[in-house]
């Protein structure tokens, strides 16, 4: 019964969120897309989640062209430990997606099937790598220099440099993927290949909370739709007019310099309640049987399923230091370290961050020639407030006077928990902008995202170094 | 005194004194700038700002310019800059975009004097301008550059890069209105202070972010640039187009660049990643650095030369929280550790080498290398009397060019193409392997072979029991008792050179001739007839290992040869004197062994058309009392074949090897052997001697090298639907999902071997369609084609 549940997808086309149509209409005329997938695509097909990022061809190709990089062209790595990597990595985030792309992809490479058991069954070096795919996943600030030590000891399993780099880079861009699939709501392959037993029961993905929380989908997203179309339209020219106003302050703009202190606090604090105020929203009538099930299955890729994220403000009495932007950034430093360990990468990563920053049609739903600059600056600071990254010269209170409440939610479970993203999180912000702009938005917290975790794991290599 | 000049400040730089020291700081800095009386230093970070005394023995904090209760962003400082006209004047960036300028000459503590909060970024550099006091440049993050009086409130006018970030800014020291300034995208611009409007001129300079520039004091026209590419590029602006001078390639991303007082071609440079050195630059020579400082642990952040007219004192600051004076004496010459000779191959075979002057003169008298006859050519680099480095200047570069055809490895080729190495009795093997060496003009070779022959195969040394069974046929040249049986056509086939054009209808009767005159018993399905399963009275030739290829290389062979020299023959009815080496029972065996033999007649004529046999020598084992120890030769043998690999001519020890198999093989050791194997291999593949290469893989019998037949082998298919290559399992293919082989028979997919018929393309499971042929001669399919298996 369980494949027959499998062949259910909730919603047809790529994903559960946005309207097959919505994601149709754009890629049949493609060209471009279909040439890209040919030439970078790994499985050779067009999967559910290049179909979604279709949606902006300029940055697919980045993308493709620094994942297939990563996976299949000169590295440090055997081509079956990138993808066992990539598995270890989507199971900290129990993305059954991306596990069952990358076990087919590992087997088709070689891999011993036998590692697709779990943990237990792969060589110690592999495993070594547990404990900087837990932190990085949920707490990079944890990352230390001695992490690294602790790898590249020399001895039996040691890591070497570029190999860490390597599974470093693998890592969190999965990681980050990982937020990307359940932020849109990527559904499963259609037709899985033939199944090889390793394959996880994809029905669970995010459709578990969708299960509970909007048993109808159909029936949600029209609510969604009617509900408050009238004062999500006023939402919008508020924010537009915010928008304006902060650019119009910054102008004569003088807060002083405490203030802008105080901001920064205020917005991690704040983002403390985001979510936990919403945990509740998410497992309203929680399906913890179900819920248990996954997590066996999931876990055997994993160990202490139970570390996830923790809210930085909330450390108390460790009291970690933020990560100063300045002091280490990532066309600076990050860049050099990651090319001069594992060539060309960093230009691909450096051209990706570039495209996904800069990234911009000039437009706001039904608003044209608007500068977006500012509203990206502060999703993309947003991800990195979270993760304790600081820029000494953003105003955090921009943030605040931007991002509406339901994105600060939506924003703060993709980013840090996104296995519990629902369909109601992605559609009650926002109403009234575009499905492509929602995934735009996607792309910028994965970036910032992937950005966070690079950032905490190279200063720790760094230091290590030096 | 504010109107000092600088002809006095270049006075006093003579009385400038000190050492190399260091002394630590609380935080690490990010910047640091010196006083224009090279006696104090500012130091600038995250969490420090401070002004040092520098004196005769050790740094002396005169001054913490962060003061206040709780530090404010704004002393946050990503750069600092000291005026060079006012002693009092210091200006700083900080990281959250605010541009502080400070008055010490304030009698208040605190020093700070005018804050600028007109950069939406982080203020990555600030700077003077070098003539007039009152005016500051920044560059910020936002991609703005803005330039302030200090006589007034805020900015006198904004410049925007219309790009990312600004990495640096700088006045030109000659020009008065110019500044250039650096960007992230790799883009210098040259901007007219009194045109806020656009840039003058803008190129790019570096792939990836420029993190620095740096006017030289002196030329005019001279920029240079550091950026993330690991370059540092010297411009030369006075042309229409900026025309790069020199280019400097180091080992990480260049951080800061500052010409080097005094001397017109040096710069200092630092990296902002991995590496913690200082290096000074000869522009010149840009692939040593003329000096190298290595005092500090962490990346270097800051660089500042103390004095504008003195070359020896460099300061620096860095992430290790500590600021170092250095001088120039105390610098690690890594010239000095440099191997001044250079030793290079030319595409052609031409070698050119060079080397100190000194040297070569010694060593001109001499000959050069015996190998390349030509004299060598010499080209002497012309002293430049301006040039600082004494090592350059005096080197010699010869060339030694190959003679023409000298280079061609043609008989390295031909050599390998036509040796036999197994297939044939050993005596066969070395004439027919001397007559190639001797043909192509090596006669040392010649010889060698022929005594190999002579060692081995003379009679008394003939081992009783042969370990070889090839080499046992061999020698039964020299055995005095042969029985041989005379085949009816024998003479003519003997006599006539048409022998290749001998049908197969021939060898049948031969054989059937032969079944039946001999007591000879050829076994037609045995596929490997050893020795053993013949009659002990016969010896057939069977050689472990023979093949078709080689077995093609008979005819020509048999007629040719020239006999070395006179066998005891007594019981052969002599028709022909080659007979000495007949190839008779080999042949024949090998007729039997082969299926194509009992196969198809076509086949036959044309796999193996060659001879079919005309004669049988069946040996029976005489024993014989050996005057020498079979061993006897062996040392010097394998003397022979080393003497041959260190002349390079490791094709002789590797065809030796073979050919003598046991015989040699023992005294070697293995891992010579398997280098020897292993460079022979190299080099044939090199000569795309793929044939060879797999007969001498195939022939080794080292196990590393035997074994490498086995390995990395990959044969691509293409899906028979959408024709894209299935890259993962050569089954299924990823993009249509159709299995691309179906068995014919059994309609399952065919994930091993498969078989298909070249005229219908249908195909299935090896087995299956062999035993389908077996009842049928159609196409399993069904398509109607008549199909053939052999």
């Amino acid at each position: 019964d369980k494949r027959i549940r499998v062949s259910q997808p909730l919603t047809r086309g790529p994903s559960a969120f946005i309207p097959e149509k919505e994601v149709a209409q754009a890629n049949t005329a493609d060209e471009r897309t279909n040439f890209l997938v040919e030439e970078y695509s790994t499985s050779g097909r067009l999967d559910n989640i290049t179909q979604v990022m279709s949606l902006h061809t300029q940055y697919l190709e980045s993308f493709l062209r620094s994942q297939f990089y990563m996976l299949r062209m000169d590295g440090p790595l055997p081509l079956p430990h990138r993808h066992y990597i990539a598995i270890m990595a989507a199971a900290r985030h129990q993305c059954s997606y991306l596990i069952n792309m990358h076990v087919d992809e590992f087997l088709k490479t070689g891999g011993i099937a036998e590692w697709l058991n779990g943990l237990k069954y792969v060589p110690q070096r592999l495993k070594n790598l547990n404990e900087i795919n837990k932190l990085l996943a949920h707490r990079p600030w944890l990352i230390t220099k001695e992490h690294i030590q602790k790898l590249v000891k020399t001895g039996e399993n040691n890591w070497s440099l570029p190999e860490l780099v390597h599974a470093v880079v693998l890592l969190t861009h999965y990681h980050a993927l990982a937020s990307f699939v359940f932020g849109s709501g990527i559904n499963p392959e259609r037709d899985p290949e033939i199944s090889n037993g390793f394959r996880l029961i994809s029905v669970n993905n995010f459709c578990v909370c969708d299960l509970a929380n909007d048993n109808n989908i159909e029936n949600a997203s029209l609510t969604g739709n009617n509900f408050g179309i009238v004062g999500s339209l006023s939402e919008l020219e508020a924010l537009m007019e915010r928008m304006k106003r902060l650019q119009e302050e910054r102008e004569d703009g003088d807060t002083s310099q405490e203030e802008m202190t105080t901001r920064f606090e205020k917005e991690t604090k704040e983002s403390l309640f985001v979510v936990s105020g919403d945990t509740f929203h998410s497992f309203p009538h929680s399906d913890f049987e179900d819920d248990m099930i996954i997590t066996s299955d999931v876990s055997r890729y994993i160990e202490d399923p139970g570390f996830g994220y923790e809210d930085f403000a909330r450390r108390g009495e460790e009291h970690l230091p933020t990560f100063r932007a300045q002091d280490y950034t990532w066309e600076n430093h990050g860049f050099s370290l990651v090319n001069r360990l594992y060539s060309d990468i960093g230009h691909l990563l450096d051209e990706k961050f570039r495209m996904v920053y800069s990234l911009t049609y000039n437009t706001m739903a039904t608003h044209e020639d608007v500068d977006t600059t500012m509203l990206r600056r502060a999703l993309f600071n947003y991800v990195h407030c979270m993760f304790g990254i600081r820029y000494d010269d953003y105003d955090y209170g921009e943030v605040n006077q931007l991002l509406e409440r339901s994105l600060k939610v939506y924003i703060k479970t993709v980013t840090c928990y996104p296995e519990r993203t629902t369909k109601r999180m992605y559609d009650s912000y926002w109403r009234q902008f575009k499905h492509s702009e929602k995934v735009h938005v996607n792309l910028l917290l994965m970036e910032a995202r992937m950005q966070a975790e690079l950032l905490y794991a190279l200063r720790a290599i760094t230091r290590h170094l030096t | 005194m504010e109107k000092m000049s600088r002809v006095t400040t270049a006075l006093s730089s003579s009385a400038l004194t000190g050492h190399t020291m260091h002394c630590h700081l609380d935080a690490p800095a990010n910047a640091i700038s010196v006083c224009r009386d090279a006696a104090q230093v500012v130091v600038a970070g995250r969490s420090i700002f401070k002004i040092y005394a520098i004196e005769e023995e050790q740094f002396v904090e005169k001054l913490n310019l962060r003061v206040g209760r709780k530090p404010s962003l704004n002393l946050s400082c990503a750069d600092v800059v000291w005026h060079q006209m006012d002693e009092n004047l210091l200006a700083t960036a900080a990281t959250n975009g605010v541009v502080v300028t400070w008055n010490l000459g304030r009698p208040s503590r605190n020093k700070q004097d005018q804050l600028f909060t007109e950069h939406k970024r982080t203020v990555n550099k600030v700077c003077f301008h070098p003539s007039e006091a009152h005016v500051l440049l920044s560059g910020s993050q936002d991609g703005f550059m803005k330039c302030f009086d200090l006589r007034r409130k805020d900015s006198v006018s904004t410049f925007s890069g219309q790009s990312e970030s600004v990495r640096d800014v700088q006045f030109s020291i000659r020009d008065y209105f110019t500044f250039a300034s650096t960007f992230e995208n790799g883009n210098v611009q040259l901007w007219d202070i009194r045109r806020p409007d656009r840039c003058e001129r803008m190129f790019t300079a570096h792939n990836g972010p420029v993190f620095c520039c740096d006017w030289h004091p002196e030329d005019r026209g001279w920029l240079a640039t550091g950026g993330r590419d690991k370059m540092v590029k010297v411009w030369d602006m006075t042309t229409q187009r900026a025309k790069e001078v020199h280019c400097v390639q180091t080992i990480a991303s260049v951080a800061r660049v500052k010409w080097r007082p005094e001397c017109r071609h040096h710069l200092a440079t630092c990296s902002m990643m991995v590496d913690h050195n200082i290096y000074v630059w000869d522009v010149r020579r840009p692939f040593v650095p003329a000096a190298m400082f290595e005092e500090h642990r962490d990346v270097t952040t800051g660089i500042a030369w103390r004095h504008p007219h003195d070359p020896s004192f460099l300061l620096s600051g860095s992430k290790d929280s500590t600021l170092c004076q250095h001088l120039f004496r105390d610098a690690s010459q890594p010239v000095e550790r440099a191997n001044p000779e250079g030793l290079c191959y030319g595409l052609f075979g031409d070698l050119a080498f060079a080397a100190k002057e000194s040297l070569v003169a010694a060593e001109s008298g001499r000959k050069p290398y015996a190998g390349d006859r030509r004299q060598p050519i010499f080209f002497k680099r012309k002293l430049d009397p301006a040039e600082p480095f004494a090592g350059l200047a005096s080197s010699a570069l010869s060339v030694f060019e190959m003679e023409p055809g000298s280079g061609s490895m043609s008989w390295f080729v031909d050599t390998a193409e036509r040796y036999a190495l197994a297939g044939r009795p050993l005596a066969e093997l070395c004439d027919h392997n001397s007559k190639v060496a001797r043909e192509l003009g090596r006669n040392q070779v010649a010889q060698t072979w022929t005594m190999l022959r002579i060692i081995y195969c003379s009679p008394g040394l003939v081992p009783t029991t042969n370990l070889n069974h090839s080499v046992g046929k061999g020698s039964s040249c020299g055995l005095p008792l042969m029985n041989s049986f005379n085949l009816k056509d024998m003479a003519q086939g003997l006599g006539s050179e048409t022998r290749l054009d001998r049908s197969k209808g021939d060898t049948r009767s031969d054989t059937v001739l032969l079944d039946s005159s001999a007591t000879l018993i050829t076994n037609e399905d045995n596929e490997e007839t050893e020795g053993s399963d013949v009659p002990a009275d016969y010896l057939l030739g069977d050689a472990e290992g023979e093949d078709d290829e080689l077995y093609l290389l008979d005819p020509d062979h048999a007629h040719t040869e020239e006999p070395e020299y006179v066998l005891p023959q007594e019981a052969f009815p002599l028709r022909h004197e080659i007979v000495d080496t007949p190839p008779g029972p080999e042949n024949l065996q090998d007729k039997a062994d082969s299926p194509h033999v009992s196969g198809s007649e076509a086949d036959v004529a044309s796999l193996a058309p060659m001879d079919s046999s005309f004669s049988l020598v069946s040996v029976s084992h005489a024993l014989y009392d050996s005057r020498l120890p079979p061993d006897f030769f062996s040392a010097l043998v394998c003397d022979m074949l080393r003497f041959y690999a260190e002349q390079g001519d490791v094709q002789m020890a590797v065809s030796v090897l073979i050919v003598l198999g046991e015989r040699v093989r023992k005294d070697i050791d293995e891992q010579t052997q398997e280098h020897w194997y292993a460079s022979y291999i190299d080099l044939l593949q090199r000569f795309c001697l793929w044939n060879v290469s797999n007969q001498v893989v195939k022939l080794s019998t080292s196990r590393a090298i035997s074994c490498l037949n086995q390995a990395s082998t990959t044969l691509h298919v293409n899906c028979s639907h959408c024709k894209r290559p299935m890259s993962s399992r050569g089954w299924v293919c990823d993009r249509c999902h159709r299995c691309a082989s179906m068995c014919a028979v059994c309609h399952h997919v065919v994930k091993g071997l498969f078989v298909w018929c070249q005229g219908c393309s249908h195909g299935g499971h090896l087995q299956h369609i062999m035993k389908w042929l077996e009842g049928s001669s159609h196409c399993p399919a069904g398509c109607g084609h008549l199909c053939e298996y052999s």
